[in-house]
């Protein structure tokens, strides 16, 4: 390649960048299409600044200020507000640059139909510039935002630019599933259950049989444990979840599938705290940073299933459970009740029952009744009594 | 008073006074130790008011009261002054220093009054611009060191080529105020014309603000046209080759102005007046004052201007007085003062402080307080080797005169720390000098310059003169303002430049990569649009020249003239030109030199790794 030739000792020379003879793969549709949504970015930065204009990427802004809710839809969405970024501008010069190693790293990937994670991708994209002691990225939160701007700059999928975020998440019941070629019985996990991939497209993943009833997603790992030793999904006929904390991508795109594919009720389970109900919100209607892929993965119909302020006297638990509410909680609540999307009086009447209540209580907390206390009479409970919130 | 009377009781204390005392001596028995004090007596008891307080401070009056003298003499009579100082430590605490120049000479006959009778000299009778006034400092000097170490002052002189040199010997009577000449002899001196004084006395060499050293340093500043080379007791020769050919122009003597004329004086010029009207005197002897004018003074003060000048006392002399401070009069001429001038302060400067990154001066027109002509100028240099956490170095000089002592007391300091330095770029804590590496010089020239003491160290606060000295610093300041914002201008220009051309291999390369193309060209497409966002023809006048570098403080090898640094005399005022230039025009491309080249992109600050 030319750089090699030209600087033989320069670490600019892309380490992702095939050499230029080699052969290569044929490519389907969808990694043709961004191939071309890739170099499109180039030419058009390389036609502005060969006229001697600044050569600008149009990015759409990833922020409050540009997401709104769409009421109809029930997801949030990217607004159309756009920011310019150019390269003969101080402040954006760099980001600007980085934004073109990353783009360059993702058509190698396609290229050479290799995938490889973010922090990978951070990797390959880093080194030293010539002449100098800056590097091109130092930390890896300086690269995911970059990767994120140029899916929105190109309307490209992580997926179709051949990222993955690390994989998070865990499911376990009555689906058999067939992912890259292999097939998988949910229902023959053992303890451990299966871990969702970070992509979970038709294209690697399918739905093979399925006998649920219906999903049931809970917010930690170890009460997906504890219901997954009461065997619950067998019970109850169901398919066990587990987002592990906030949804990562791949659990998020997986239940967005099952609800449009098996047409199944999806039930969530999170601790009774602000952070529980946001994490309820990302799944249910999308998050702001990721607003432009609401559309793939949002899940208007999940059902708030718990836990509830109100549980404490339903189920009458003890004081035990309850955890003051902190500062930080209580800022959030109050951050939250001025969400759009969380306007409706349901979910303010739900907020201010906690705010009330005066503190929160984690599932954990509902073993302070029985070890299966969660199992046998809470979770049937709740559905049975259809005192859930939409 | 004793406690125990007070308590007695509240009857007035004379009646509790002993008995009347007894008479100790009569009118008669004391007018026989009634005598004269000679002038000479009453300064050997009080020689503080001469700036003889300490050894310290005598060795440096003594030089500075010799150089005066010398440069005074020398710009009387139109000759380019070249000094030498030689200070050496003859044994513990006593000191001979010689004072040299190449001035007109003093004749044979005055050489015995000039330096051993105080009060005696040439310029305490006139209105004229000069750096000594009383004819007290060098013959106080040959007193001190008489008084001190017993020694004779020894004054060589010459007053032409082919002319013999005279050496003599001189003693102060201090009872009689007359001068004694020891010895008179003839001696061979290579000089066509000049004067040498030689004195040993008991004193302390000292460095710091109030040294020897400090008033050398600053006369050199002061005084472009001076040559000068310096034997310090300690250290080595120190030479400033002249930096200007160009001699202060002579200044103009002048009569009183009526503005500025106290009774007393009146009085005794209206009594000399011999056979003349009052309007005659007026008209005769006060600067801006016709006869017109003069007739309606005296009509303002009810005098009949026909009254024999002699004649006018009492009422009539107290309105004739007011009359005067009172009449409206044109501003005394202004060509008897003579300040430095913007561009030979430049150049002083510039020899002082070689190495600094910006020099600049700005000379106020001429203005009037009390009807004393006078002139402000202020210079300042800034960069260089100047430490950059002490506060500035203030240098202030009355008639081309470093002031060394008592800096709080002075009007030239207030007008330095009433400035605020922060509008120009400076950095000053509150109430105090600036802070950076700066050198300030503050100059006020006048017929007559106020005071605050006899001993000449500080400047009295006169409104006048403080509304001028303020706003000549500010002038200058402003100066020095523009210069640091343009110099932060172009550094961030710079900086900016640097960002773009360190980024443009990365893109370049990413885009040909991206689209199988060649990065050469992609990278010359963006190095072709660089200059429409950055200023890159600025960057190629970094190649600009060093600033002119007009004096070496660098001692010269033993045996003297072939090492001498190059005597700059004649380059000296050409690069004087481009150095005025600077504060104005030049000053946004002086900075450069500081900054990298366009191929040598300024580091940037590294960013920790997580």
């Amino acid at each position: 390649m030319a750089a090699k030739k030209r600087a033989p000792k320069a670490p600019a020379a892309p380490k992702a960048a095939p050499a230029k003879d080699a052969p290569k793969p044929a490519l389907d549709a969808v990694d043709a299409a961004t191939l071309r949504k890739i170099e499109g970015l180039a030419k058009v930065a390389l036609r502005s600044v060969e006229k001697g204009d600044n050569p600008a990427l149009s990015i759409r802004t990833r922020a409050l200020s540009n997401v709104s809710f769409n009421p109809k839809r029930r997801i949030i969405e990217l607004g159309d507000r756009r920011q310019s970024r150019e390269f003969f501008n101080t402040s954006m010069a760099k980001k600007f640059m980085q934004t073109f190693l990353v783009a360059r790293g993702c058509k190698s990937l396609i290229e050479e139909q290799k995938t490889v994670s973010i922090r990978q991708m951070f990797y390959l994209s880093k080194h030293t510039l010539r002449g100098s002691q800056e590097n091109t990225f130092d930390e890896q939160s300086e690269s995911d935002p970059i990767i994120e701007d140029l899916e929105v700059g190109i309307d490209a999928l992580r997926e179709e630019l051949h990222l993955f975020a690390n994989r998070r998440g865990l499911v376990v019941g009555r689906l058999v599933v067939n992912d890259a070629g292999d097939e998988i019985d949910l229902s023959r996990m053992g303890r451990g259950g299966w871990g969702i991939p970070s992509i979970c497209e038709e294209k690697d993943l399918k739905f093979t049989r399925c006998d649920a009833e219906f999903i049931l997603l809970v917010e930690k790992q170890a009460i997906f444990h504890r219901l997954n030793e009461d065997r619950l999904w067998e019970k109850h006929k169901c398919i066990l979840m587990t987002s592990e904390g906030q949804a990562a991508r791949g659990a998020r795109r997986l239940l967005q599938r099952m609800a449009t594919e098996l047409k199944l009720p999806i039930y969530v389970l999170v601790d009774n705290d602000p952070w529980g109900l946001y994490i309820y919100s990302v799944l249910k209607q999308g998050s702001i940073n990721l607003a432009y892929e609401s559309m793939r993965m949002a899940v208007p119909n999940v059902r708030f299933l718990g836990m509830s302020s109100v549980d404490h006297k339903h189920f009458t638990l003890p004081k035990a459970v309850e955890i003051k509410l902190s500062k930080d909680d209580v800022a959030r609540a109050n951050q939250m009740k001025k969400y759009p999307w969380f306007a409706d009086k349901k979910w303010q009447k739900e907020i201010d029952d906690l705010l009330r209540a005066g503190f929160k209580m984690e599932l954990d907390g509902l073993l302070t009744k029985g070890i299966s206390f969660i199992t046998e009479e809470y979770i049937p409970k709740k559905i049975r009594d259809r005192t859930y919130l939409v | 008073m004793q406690p125990a009377q007070a308590s007695v009781d509240s009857t007035p204390a004379s009646s509790q006074l002993p008995k009347k005392p007894a008479r100790r001596a009569t009118a008669e028995s004391m007018a026989t130790k009634q005598r004269e004090i000679s002038v000479s007596e009453f300064f050997t008891k009080n020689r503080h008011l001469l700036g003889f307080d300490n050894p310290a401070k005598a060795l440096l009056t003594t030089v500075k009261e010799a150089v005066d003298n010398s440069l005074d003499a020398c710009e009387e009579a139109g000759i380019l002054p070249e000094l030498l100082v030689d200070i050496k430590e003859v044994q513990k605490d006593r000191f001979r220093v010689v004072i040299e120049d190449n001035g007109p000479g003093i004749v044979k006959a005055q050489m015995p009054k000039i330096f051993a009778k105080l009060l005696y000299g040439s310029k305490f009778h006139r209105l004229k611009q000069s750096r000594g006034q009383q004819g007290i400092g060098i013959s106080a000097a040959g007193l001190y060191a008489q008084l001190t170490t017993g020694k004779a002052v020894t004054i060589t002189s010459k007053i032409g080529k082919g002319r013999p040199a005279v050496q003599i010997e001189l003693r102060i009577d201090t009872k009689r105020n007359q001068p004694d000449v020891v010895s008179e002899t003839t001696v061979p001196w290579d000089r066509e014309h000049g004067t040498r004084v030689e004195l040993e006395l008991v004193a302390a060499y000292r460095g710091g603000r109030t040294g020897v050293d400090a008033y050398l340093e600053q006369t050199v500043v002061a005084n472009p046209h001076l040559g000068l080379t310096y034997d310090p007791p300690r250290g080595e020769r120190v030479v400033y080759p002249r930096a200007s050919n160009e001699l202060p122009r002579e200044a103009q003597e002048i009569k009183p102005h009526p503005h500025g004329v106290e009774l007393g004086m009146l009085q005794m010029m209206l009594s000399d007046a011999e056979g003349k009207t009052v309007k005659e005197v007026l008209a005769a002897d006060f600067s801006r004052v016709s006869g017109n004018v003069a007739e309606k003074i005296c009509k303002d003060a009810g005098v009949s201007p026909k009254t024999p000048a002699g004649e006018v006392r009492g009422d009539d002399l107290d309105r004739l007085y007011k009359a005067l401070g009172e009449v409206k009069l044109m501003a005394p001429p202004a060509s008897c003062v003579v300040p430095i001038g913007e561009e030979l302060l430049i150049t002083g400067l510039r020899r002082r402080f070689p190495d600094a990154e910006f020099v600049a001066s700005s000379t106020r027109p001429p203005s009037v307080y009390r009807g004393n002509p006078f002139v402000v100028e202020v210079g300042l240099a800034y960069g260089g080797s100047m430490s950059a956490e002490e506060p500035a170095d203030v240098m202030r000089f009355a008639n081309r005169v470093p002031l060394q002592y008592q800096p709080k007391a002075c009007a030239i300091s207030e007008s330095v720390y009433d400035t605020n330095w922060r509008s120009y770029e400076v950095a000053q804590p509150k109430g105090s000098l600036p802070i950076g590496p700066l050198a300030i010089v503050v100059h006020l020239a006048s017929v007559w310059v106020p005071f605050t003491s006899e001993a000449k160290e500080a400047v009295a606060h006169y409104d006048d003169l403080l509304r001028e000295m303020r706003l000549a610093v500010q002038e200058c300041g402003r100066k020095l303002g523009s210069y640091l914002r343009a110099r932060e201008r172009a550094a961030s220009d710079q900086k900016r430049l640097g960002i773009f051309q360190r980024y443009i291999p990365e893109v370049a390369q990413a885009i040909a990569d991206i689209l199988a193309v060649d990065a050469e060209g992609v990278e010359g497409a963006f190095l072709r649009a660089l200059p429409n966002f950055a200023k890159v023809a600025l960057v190629e006048a970094t190649e600009e020249e060093e600033p002119p570098r007009a004096a070496s403080m660098l001692p010269p090898a033993d045996d003297g003239d072939s090492a001498r640094p190059p005597p700059p005399a004649k380059a000296a005022p050409a690069k004087a030109a481009p150095a005025k230039a600077a504060p104005a025009k030049a000053a946004p491309s002086k900075p450069t030199s500081n900054t990298s080249k366009p191929n040598q992109p300024t580091k940037p600050k590294k960013k920790g790794r997580g």
